[in-house]
C-alpha cells in the first residue's frame, strides 16, 4: 500500500496514465493552434480538438457540434447561467436553483441577483433532493432558467434530473445541469434527461485540470448564449480564446475511457463504498449517513460521527486524504452549507467526513481506512465531553450552551 | 493547514484527559462552547482548601486539534497554581505557546473561558460551603 491513501476523488482525481499518453504529443511536436487554417500544424491540432469533441459528445448522448470547450466547469457554469440571463433578458429575469448547488452556480446566481435578476434558491429535503412540486410551483412566466446539479459534490445525492428536464421542457424553460460529479460515474444522456446546457470538468474524470466543456443544445430548442469572453469568436462565438489542445485531447480521452469502463468501474466503486460503510457503521454507534442512500453516486460516502469534530478526526487519519464539512477545515468558520441545508443540525455538519472513492483505490486501502477511522473516532470520543454527557443520559438539546 | 509541533504533540498525547466528580465541593467545573459551533470544552480543577493550590486538572474537549491542544495545555498550566494565579492565564499565552494561527485564536479564547468558568464554579461552591462550615 502506498501512503497517503487518496480518498478525496470528489475534489479532484489523478490523471489516468492513458490520458497523459494521449496528451503528450500535443505538448511536443503537435503544438499547433487549432485555429491556424493554412498549415499542417493547425490541421493536426484541429483534428485532435474535433476528435476530443466527439469523445465528449458520445459520453453524454450529444452531437459534437454541441460541445463548447472551456477552462473548466466553473467557467462552463458561469457561461451557461450568465449567457442565458443576458441572451434571454427580454423574455424574463427569473432563475431557479437549489441551496446545495456548487459555489460556481450559487455565486453566479448571487451576482445576477445583484444585477437585477430574481433568483429562487430551492431548499432541499432531508435526503438532499429537491422537491419537484416545489420546483413546479416556483416556475413563473418570467422564469428563463433552472440550474440544478446532477449529483452533489459533498453528499453525492443524484437529483431527479430527467423529471426536472421534462418539467422544464413542458414549461419552455431552459435547464442547465452541473454534471461535474455525475459524468463518468452514472449514465448521463442529454436527450433522455432533456438537458439544454450541461457543465463538465476534466479533472473530476481522470483528465487534466484547466479544461472543461459546456454542452449547448442546438435543436429543440436551439439554445443561444451571450458570450462572456470576447476575442476571436472561437467555439461558435460562445467562447473566444485559443483552444487548449492538449487539455481537450485529455478531456476527450478521459470521456472515452469513462464510457468504456463506467459500468464495471461504478460497480467496483460501489462495492468498496458499501464495504467502507458497513465496517464503519458496524464498529461505531451513532454514525449518520448524510443524504439519500438510494439516489447516490456509487463512489460517495458522507458520514457524520456524532460527538467527534471533523477536523480533529482528519488530524488523526493523516495518512488518508479525505475532507470534512467541519467549519474548522474552511476559512469561514461556517460548517458545510450543504449539510446545513439538510436540516440535520450544525453539530452533525461539524462531525462529517466525505469519502470519495476513485478508479485507483483498492479494497486493501478501504480496509486500512476503515480501521484507522474507527480507532481515531474511538479515541476522540474518549476525549469528548458530549459523548460522556450522552452516556450519562443527558439530552444535549436541553443543555444551555454558551454559544460563541 | 499545517499544525505546529506543539499542537500535534497535545493532540497525539493529550494531557490530563478525564473527569472528576462534579458534586465534590473541591472540584470546579467549567463547560463552555456549543456543539453547533463545533467546539465544547469541559475543564475541571480540584483545589486543595488548605493551600489554595490547584492539585488536579482534567479536561475533555469536542473540537478541532487546536481546541484539544489549548485545553490540554491549560490543564498542564493549571496544576500547581493558586486560583488567583490561574485567573491570570490569558488566551494570548496559549496562542504564543502553541503558535496558533489567527483562524484558531477562538480556541484559545474558549480555553481561557473554560478556566474562568471552572474557577467561578469552584468559588461559588466553596463560598456557599464556607458559611456553613463557620456555623458548624
Amino acid at each position: 500500500m502506498k501512503f497517503p491513501i487518496y480518498l478525496d476523488n470528489h475534489a479532484t482525481t489523478p490523471l489516468d496514465p492513458r490520458v497523459l499518453d494521449a496528451m503528450m504529443p500535443y505538448f511536443q511536436d503537435q503544438f499547433g493552434n487549432a485555429a491556424s487554417r493554412n498549415h499542417a500544424f493547425g490541421w493536426a491540432a484541429e483534428e485532435a480538438v474535433e476528435n476530443g469533441r466527439k469523445q465528449v459528445a458520445n459520453l453524454i448522448g450529444a452531437n459534437a457540434k454541441e460541445i463548447i470547450f472551456t477552462s473548466g466547469a466553473t467557467e462552463s457554469t458561469n457561461l451557461a447561467i450568465k449567457g442565458v440571463a443576458e441572451m434571454y433578458a427580454e423574455r424574463g429575469n427569473h432563475i431557479i436553483t437549489a441551496a446545495t448547488e456548487h459555489k460556481a452556480t450559487l455565486d453566479t446566481c448571487k451576482r445576477l441577483e445583484k444585477e437585477g435578476c430574481r433568483v429562487t434558491f430551492l431548499p432541499v429535503m432531508q435526503d438532499g433532493l429537491i422537491d419537484l412540486d416545489m420546483l413546479r410551483e416556483s416556475l413563473t412566466d418570467k422564469t428563463i432558467l433552472v440550474s440544478i446539479m446532477y449529483a452533489n459534490n459533498e453528499i453525492g445525492v443524484i437529483q431527479p434530473v430527467a423529471e426536472i428536464g421534462k418539467l422544464c421542457k413542458e414549461r419552455g424553460v431552459l435547464f442547465h445541469c452541473d454534471a461535474v460529479q455525475a459524468v463518468g460515474k452514472v449514465p448521463v444522456n442529454v436527450i433522455t434527461d432533456n438537458i439544454d446546457l450541461m457543465s463538465i470538468s476534466g479533472h473530476k474524470i481522470y483528465g487534466p485540470k484547466g479544461v472543461g466543456a459546456l454542452y449547448v443544445r442546438r435543436r429543440n430548442p436551439r439554445v443561444q448564449l451571450t458570450a462572456q469572453i470576447d476575442g476571436g469568436g472561437h467555439e461558435r462565438g460562445m467562447r473566444s480564446g485559443t483552444l487548449n489542445v492538449p487539455g481537450i485531447v485529455g478531456l476527450g480521452k478521459a470521456c472515452e475511457l469513462a464510457q468504456k469502463e463506467m459500468a464495471t468501474e461504478s460497480a467496483r466503486m460501489a462495492a468498496m463504498r458499501d464495504r467502507l460503510k458497513a465496517k464503519l457503521t458496524a464498529a461505531l454507534d451513532e454514525t449518520y449517513i448524510n443524504g439519500s442512500l438510494t439516489n447516490r453516486l456509487p463512489n460517495n460516502l458522507n458520514i457524520s460521527f456524532a460527538y467527534v469534530e471533523g477536523e480533529s478526526l482528519l488530524m488523526g487519519v493523516t495518512d488518508v486524504a479525505v475532507s470534512s464539512g467541519s467549519a474548522c477545515t474552511s476559512a469561514t468558520l461556517e460548517p458545510s452549507y450543504v449539510l446545513k441545508a439538510l436540516g440535520a443540525g450544525d453539530d452533525l455538519a461539524h462531525s462529517s467526513i466525505r469519502f470519495g472513492i476513485g478508479r485507483f483505490n483498492t479494497e486493501e486501502e478501504i480496509d486500512y481506512t476503515a480501521e484507522k477511522v474507527i480507532s481515531v473516532v474511538r479515541k476522540l470520543r474518549e476525549l469528548s465531553p458530549l459523548y460522556e454527557m450522552v452516556k450519562e443520559g443527558i439530552d444535549l438539546t436541553k443543555v444551555q450552551w454558551t454559544a460563541h | 493547514m499545517a499544525y505546529s509541533d506543539k499542537v500535534l504533540d497535545h493532540y497525539n498525547n493529550p494531557r490530563n484527559v478525564g473527569s472528576m466528580d462534579k458534586a465534590d465541593p473541591h472540584v470546579g467545573t467549567g463547560i463552555v462552547g456549543a456543539p453547533e459551533c463545533g467546539d465544547v470544552m469541559k475543564l475541571q480543577i480540584k483545589v486543595n482548601d488548605a493551600t489554595g493550590i490547584i492539585d488536579e486538572a482534567k479536561f475533555k474537549t469536542f473540537g478541532c486539534g487546536s481546541a484539544i491542544a489549548s485545553s490540554s495545555l491549560a490543564t498542564e498550566w493549571l496544576k500547581g497554581k493558586t486560583v488567583d494565579e490561574a485567573l491570570a492565564i490569558k488566551n494570548t499565552d496559549i496562542v504564543n505557546e502553541l503558535s496558533l494561527p489567527p483562524v484558531k485564536i477562538h480556541c484559545s479564547v474558549l480555553a481561557e473561558d473554560a478556566i474562568k468558568a471552572a474557577i467561578n464554579d469552584y468559588k461559588a461552591k466553596s463560598g456557599a460551603a464556607k458559611p456553613a462550615s463557620v456555623e458548624a
